[in-house]
């Protein structure tokens, strides 16, 4: 196979690198490090942060992408299809090849819709009846015997559940341990004799979350996003688990590639607006006058502007560039891609406004206070004055307004594809998944899996996003400092 | 206060030629008329003599800025520049590409936006704000935890799914309300009940969860506990207090959007078939139709503008503190 490097990847990639090596430096900084641990004492805001993290896993994924080889003629030269497979994609194979026909309900083991079928009677003749035929895959392991499907499902789900139980319980016991431990080397295999107590302690302790960071919440929310995942895992071989749309495409795989668009969105946007708008609100209220003027003027004609006018303005104008040259790219996963990448800079070129003015009207308080004004006064440049002791002081809007976005732009996205100025119509997200399946509500018998499943994972996405930006508020917040 | 109001109107004026020249370069100097002539022709029909026409026929073949072919003032004026984006200030849109007068279309198409817009608004700010208060007095107790999940919950709920959500219940399985479209007067007002109710819902998450944090942050402060001091009941305190001075932040929040109201809703106009201003942008979006697309970026920005003005006049009438300054 040959790797992949699509724009938006690189770009994830190095938001991953941005967001270690954000973590290393504010461990390092007293003030940050006090109010991360606030912020991981939070209960609600340590569960939603699990939550997050099983998403970016699914997302991180979803961005290594390869282009697998086709099966090569002997003495040629090795050829690679046009088609770009993610790893995800190879985790998920069977999800993504075992198509049916069309609509078929979640754990189906019949199609939607009746057709006509030859049915062979036990004496050789075959008679034509209308009637619903079984799928292709979802429960084809079962064979005639399909009065068995039930007892199959419970049958998975439980041996599944079973395993995600184990798994879970290792991981409590990993968990307990390391706070039995309380400082010493994880790492330290061999549990010394005696010890048993402290680890029943420490177990007792993480119990009742009586534990520096909220443990217990992490385990929970865990051991729920476990179970559903085994359980999923587990019965996704052989059954459409939230059943397929309507060229047959299974669901469950859809909802799983939405993911990554979703994170592309939420994350990668805010990779154009903070450089915008953090230096140009600080640098507006730190010099003022006309640099000021300026600044102010660019951001409320930009804000004057409804939103998602000027997204679609943009948008269309980008359709028609990438329309008029196809010659940029060489796989429509590539287009799709750039499309993508495309709509989160002109989301963050619409959207830095707001955070633009909040640090500017922060910098003008700043720049009033003696430590500036001594900074000032000792000769210290007006770049280093910005650098070393505004940003710093203004982090910590910087980091709410980084977190609150994020769930306000995962929602824009399915309404920005809904209206039809989204993401390419080939790439799967939440809002081509909405778009697609709004329709089938109208039909008999209601077609409801697809919409569901979309508008679930979603709201799961966001409320996560929403209680881990309230965490983050309140612990970064120093109106709120206890 | 009317050399203030004098004032601002007159900083209005370079933002809204700001606007202008952005919307300009984003549609004529990104892509050349060339480039839309080709995509609303189609890959097949494309002819350098097709392309012309089109161009002809709206008046993209004339240059951007300077015409040097034609004499006297009409260098300026015979320009796309001038035709097209310096008659907006005027009130001229031009046509659409149906061929219809897109200020006409405007005009009529207002009626239905408002119909829909103005009661949301309205209703919705009075059941936000209730709420919040309601929240706001029961502060510290469980109401007030579970309100709060609740406000998170819904505004983590995409919009989409409160209209598809509220079709589908009222409309296809209650039958009490018709799906989608738009009737003549009183006959009007049973297509209006759910797109009015629906936009009520799908706000109440966001904005109680902004105003009940005013509330709070006004009960904190000293006159509130001077109130509480001098026997006041906690009801005469919240409503004859607490109330009157969070609507400052509450109010002069909400006037910047009043104008935008006449926009409509995009996703709400189109999702139940209201010819208004919103469905109209939808569908000029789908059509890739510019002049509409253009003509209502700059409607907005002017109404946005419209509502900055108010904004600050309201502060002023509201705030003494502000007006005698």
């Amino acid at each position: 196979m040959q790797p992949v490097l699509l724009w938006s990847d690189l770009f994830i990639w190095l938001l991953v690198a941005a967001g270690v090596i954000g973590a290393w430096w504010s461990a390092r900084q007293p003030l940050l490090a006090a109010a991360w641990a606030r912020v991981g004492r939070s209960r609600p805001g340590m569960a939603a942060a699990t939550l997050l993290a099983a998403f970016a896993l699914v997302g991180l994924l979803d961005s290594l992408h390869y282009r697998p080889q086709l099966p090569a003629k002997d003495g040629e030269k090795a050829a690679y299809s046009i088609e770009v497979l993610s790893v995800l994609d190879a985790l998920l194979t069977p999800l993504r090849t075992r198509v049916e026909k069309t609509y078929s309900a979640p754990l189906a083991t019949r199609a939607y819709a009746k057709e006509m079928l030859e049915i062979r009677q036990p004496d050789g003749s075959v008679v034509k009846q209308r009637d619903y035929p079984r799928l292709r895959h979802g429960g084809a392991a079962l064979g005639d015997d399909e009065g068995r499907a039930g007892a199959d499902i419970a049958g998975r789900a439980l041996r599944a559940l079973a395993v995600a139980a184990l798994v879970w319980l290792a991981l409590c016991a990993l968990v307990a341990r390391r706070i039995a431990g309380h400082g010493a080397p994880a790492a330290a295999s061999i549990e010394p004799a005696g010890e048993p107590l402290a680890f029943g302690a420490a177990w007792c302790r993480l119990w009742r979350g009586d534990t520096a960071f909220a443990w217990n919440a992490v385990l929970a929310t865990l051991g729920i996003v476990l179970a559903i995942a085994c359980v999923l895992a587990g019965l996704a071989g052989e059954y459409h688990v939230f059943g397929t749309d309507k060229v047959g495409q299974d669901v469950l795989y859809q909802v799983l590639k939405s993911v990554r668009t979703a994170l592309v969105i939420g994350l990668v946007t805010t990779l154009v607006t903070l450089p915008l708008a953090v230096f140009l609100g600080i640098v507006a209220g730190y010099f003022r006058g006309w640099i000021d003027d300026l600044i102010q003027y660019l951001y409320t004609t930009l804000n004057s502007i409804p939103g998602v006018l000027l997204i679609a303005a943009a948008v269309l104008m980008m359709q028609v560039v990438i329309d008029t040259h196809p010659q940029w790219f060489a796989t429509a996963a590539e287009r799709a891609d750039l499309r993508l990448l495309a709509l989160c800079f002109i989301l963050g070129l619409t959207s830095w406004t707001g955070l633009a003015r909040l640090l500017r009207g922060e910098a003008l308080k700043l720049r009033e206070l003696e430590y500036v004004q001594a900074a000032q006064a000792f000769g210290v440049s007006d770049l280093r004055i910005l650098g070393r002791h505004l940003l710093p002081n203004l982090m910590h809007i910087v980091i709410i307004a980084l977190v609150m976005d994020f769930s306000g732009l995962v929602l824009a996205e399915a309404v920005l594809s809904y209206v039809g100025i989204g993401v390419d119509p080939t790439m799967i997200s939440f809002g081509t998944m909405i778009n697609n399946a709004r329709m089938e509500l109208g039909r008999e018998p209601v077609v409801w899996w697809s919409l569901t499943a979309a508008f679930a994972f979603m709201f799961v996405l966001v409320l996560a996003a929403n209680l881990l930006a309230d965490a983050v508020r309140d612990a970064f917040d120093p109106r709120m400092a206890r | 206060m009317l050399a203030y109001i004098v004032r601002r109107l007159l900083y209005a004026i370079p933002i809204l030629i700001g606007v202008n020249l952005l919307t300009f370069a984003l549609f004529f100097v990104v892509n050349t008329p060339d480039d839309m002539a080709r995509m609303q022709l189609g890959v097949k029909r494309v002819t350098p003599e097709a392309i012309e026409k089109w161009k002809a026929e709206r008046g993209y073949d004339k240059p951007l800025f300077v015409n040097g072919a034609a004499a006297g003032v009409g260098a300026v004026t015979e320009t796309i520049f001038f035709e097209k984006s310096a008659r907006m200030f005027a009130g001229d849109f031009g046509r659409a590409e149906d061929g219809r007068d897109i200020a006409r279309e405007i005009r009529t198409r207002m009626v239905p936006s408002l119909a829909i817009a103005l009661p949301t608004f309205v209703l919705g700010l009075f059941v936000t704000v209730s709420f919040a208060l309601l929240l706001a007095f029961f502060r510290a107790t469980p109401l007030d935890f579970w309100g709060v999940v609740l406000c998170v919950a819904m505004m983590s709920i995409s919009g989409l799914f409160y209209i598809i959500g509220g079709q589908y219940l009222f409309s296809k399985i209650f039958r009490l309300v018709p799906i989608s479209g738009f009737g003549e007067g009183l006959d009007a007002l049973r297509f209006l009940v759910l797109p009015v109710l629906i936009g009520v819902v799908s706000g109440i998450g966001s904005s109680t969860r902004w105003y009940r944090t005013i509330f709070l942050e006004e009960i904190n402060k000293d006159y509130v506990r001077t109130a509480r001091a001098k026997g006041l009941s906690e009801t005469a305190v919240l409503f004859g207090h607490v109330l009157r001075n969070a609507l400052i932040p509450i109010l002069t929040g909400v006037v910047v959007v009043i104008p935008l109201l006449f926009m409509g809703s995009l996703l709400t106009e189109s999702f139940f078939g209201i010819p208004g201003l919103g469905s109209y942008t939808i569908d000029a979006i789908n059509a890739q139709d510019f002049a509409v697309v253009r003509a209502m970026v700059f409607i907005g920005s002017v109404l946005y503008i419209v509502g900055l003005i108010l904004t600050d006049i309201s502060y002023t009438l509201v705030d003494p503190r502000i007006r005698f300054n």
